[in-house]
């Protein structure tokens, strides 16, 4: 496969092309996913300074 | 150098404007602590992808994992899959998630208050800090003398001279500037590495007449293999080594399996997940961030594997001897002997853009440990000057630290400094940290038992038997007479393959021993 006669190493080649565009499918189906949310601390909302959580 | 110095100097002295350019940026923008140490948490996707990719890829990734591929052949393609599959899709996904989510419930502004909020231990984060401090400026050591060999040989810089200008170049735009210069500058950083290699696979497979015609000459040359390499496992630049041979070990252990997961557990890039808005940008991440570590880690370790079609095409070697038996004088001299000047002058852009992007990241993250987490939470119990003045200076005495490790530490040490970065943080903080985002039941006793076990396990075993850590450190050999206490395959197993699974145990078997966090504290840290 490739010029490539291991598998162990044809396998690897493929799968990092495969990973990459994987990770370009991924990102663009999941582009509008969720909701855009407010950042906000659930500690600070809570009326309380950080340095109370420990 | 095959090129000329004054271009060259032109190239860098644009660069160097954009950059500086940029860390001025970030100084305008910084108006608040969230804002230098997270860049006010509102970082676009792409940049993030790209300063992540930027940070994790250094100089050392590109010219000594692709050399490495070109003395020991594609089996390490392995850890380009890993780098995608581990390092950007579960990151980003998984661990990225619900490290933003978290860190935003519990108003954490660097990866160890995460986990020290997380289970409600100054402890935690203090020592964690610590540990940061202690190893880091190794790696960023280590970064730092790959940036300044290469002004050394580009630039005709003195090396000593070179290392300074490099470290005050670099300390100048992430002291005033914070997260938001360094992860700008990462983005531009991170796109013209990106361009570079693009370049370069090109040229190389077009190069060697075709991919496949390429890959077929890699393999008809397995019996090129020095009689030296073929006794310790190497049987060929386009199959895995021997089954259990000492190159196997080093490869699948140290190489595939403690870079690959080590990533996950890296302080300067867990951080990153909490400068973006929302779990969106995450997403929309991964698709620039897959693609981006394919092109960096990907195309080095192929062109490296090649460039011994290469020499022996016009040379009649292997590129090893063409190398004259240096490991990371492969890329380079491959680079100058079969790419064209103009890329040439390119690619050792690149190569600085990607010293002074992770060189960036590990001096913003060591500033924020020593000065955030050590000082200001853990000594003085978060009563005391301001967060980012406290970091300023931490970052200061960081980058002071690294310049002199850079100077004085044996060469055997700094070679191996990433290994041990990656080791120390995969057993310390992999555990810890995965059981604080995913497992609720987990507490503070098993996470402080995990982080002491991993962190002294690992330190163990690098220290007495991983032979390539031991025998550089010299400990062993000092205290026993011998350069570990253990023979035989031990000394090939990465720390990774043994402390990390002892503080996997430690962390389940203590925590279940030992009574639960406050139900009201774990809702809130896991709150939607």
């Amino acid at each position: 496969m490739l010029g490539i006669d291991d598998p162990q190493i044809w396998v690897a080649y493929i799968l990092c092309f495969l990973s990459a565009i994987g990770c370009i499918i991924y990102g663009a189906l999941k582009w509008n996913d969720g909701q855009d949310e407010e950042i906000c601390s659930t500690v600070r909302a809570s009326g309380r300074s950080d340095e109370e959580v420990y | 150098m095959a090129v000329d110095t004054s271009i060259l100097g032109i190239a860098v002295l644009i660069y160097m404007i954009i950059v500086f350019y940029l860390g001025w940026l970030g100084y305008k923008q910084t108006k608040d602590t969230d804002d230098y140490m997270l860049a006010g948490r509102k970082i676009n996707p792409l940049v993030l992808a790209l300063s992540y990719g930027a940070a994790f890829i250094s100089t050392s990734a590109i010219i000594g994992f692709g050399g490495y591929a070109g003395a020991f052949g594609m089996g390490v393609l392995w850890l380009v899959f890993m780098n995608i599959f581990v390092g950007i899709f579960i990151a980003f996904v998984l661990f990225g998630s619900r490290t933003r989510r978290m860190g935003v419930n519990l108003g954490a502004v660097t990866f160890p208050e995460l986990i020290g909020r997380r289970f409600q231990s100054r402890f935690i984060q203090g020592f964690s800090g610590a540990l940061i401090t202690v190893f880091m400026p190794l790696y960023a050591g280590s970064v730092l003398i790959g940036g300044a060999r290469f002004m050394e040989t580009a630039l005709n810089i003195q090396y000593n001279n070179a290392v300074l200008i490099l470290a005050i170049i670099v300390a100048a735009y992430v002291i005033t500037g914070g997260l938001i210069a360094v992860m700008y500058t990462d983005a531009l950083q991170g796109g013209l590495m990106f361009i570079g290699m693009i370049i370069l696979f090109v040229l190389t497979y077009s190069r060697l007449g075709g991919v496949v015609e390429a890959h077929q000459s890699l393999t008809s040359m397995a019996y090129l293999v020095p009689e030296n390499l073929a006794a310790i496992g190497h049987t060929g630049w386009t199959s895995m080594p021997e089954f259990g041979s000492d190159i196997w070990w080093t490869l699948v252990s140290t190489i595939i399996l403690g870079v690959g997961i080590g990533v996950l557990a890296q302080p300067q890039l867990a951080v990153r997940f909490m400068t973006v808005r929302n779990t969106r940008s995450l997403k929309r991440a991964v698709l620039s961030g897959g693609p981006f570590i394919f092109m960096m880690a990907g195309v080095a370790y192929i062109v490296g594997a090649l460039s011994n079609v290469y020499f022996l095409d016009t040379r009649g070697m292997i590129s090893l001897d063409a190398a004259g038996g240096n490991i990371d004088l492969i890329i380079p001299e491959y680079i100058n002997s079969a790419m064209p000047d103009y890329f040439v002058v390119f690619f050792l852009l690149t190569l600085l853009a990607a010293a002074m992007s992770t060189l960036s990241s590990q001096f913003h993250t060591m500033g924020t440990a020593i000065g955030h987490d050590f000082y200001r939470e853990f000594v003085m119990k978060g009563k005391t000057t301001k967060t980012i003045s406290i970091t300023r200076v931490g970052i200061a005495i960081t980058i002071l630290i690294s310049v002199v490790l850079a100077y004085i530490l044996p060469i055997g040490i700094i070679a191996r400094a990433t290994a041990i970065f990656f080791g120390l943080c995969a057993a310390a903080f992999l555990p810890m940290y995965t059981g604080a985002l995913f497992w609720k039941r987990m507490n503070r006793s098993g996470a402080t038992a995990s982080l002491l076990v991993g962190t002294f396990g690992s330190i163990f075993w690098l220290t007495f038997v991983h032979a390539k850590e031991a025998s550089a450190l010299g400990i062993s050999r000092a205290l026993f007479g011998v350069d570990t206490i253990l023979t035989g395959t031990w000394t090939l197993v990465d720390p990774i393959l043994v402390a990390t699974p002892l503080a996997i145990i430690t962390a389940i078997v203590v925590s279940l021993a030992t009574k639960p966090d406050s139900q009201e504290h774990i809702e809130m840290c896991f709150q939607k």
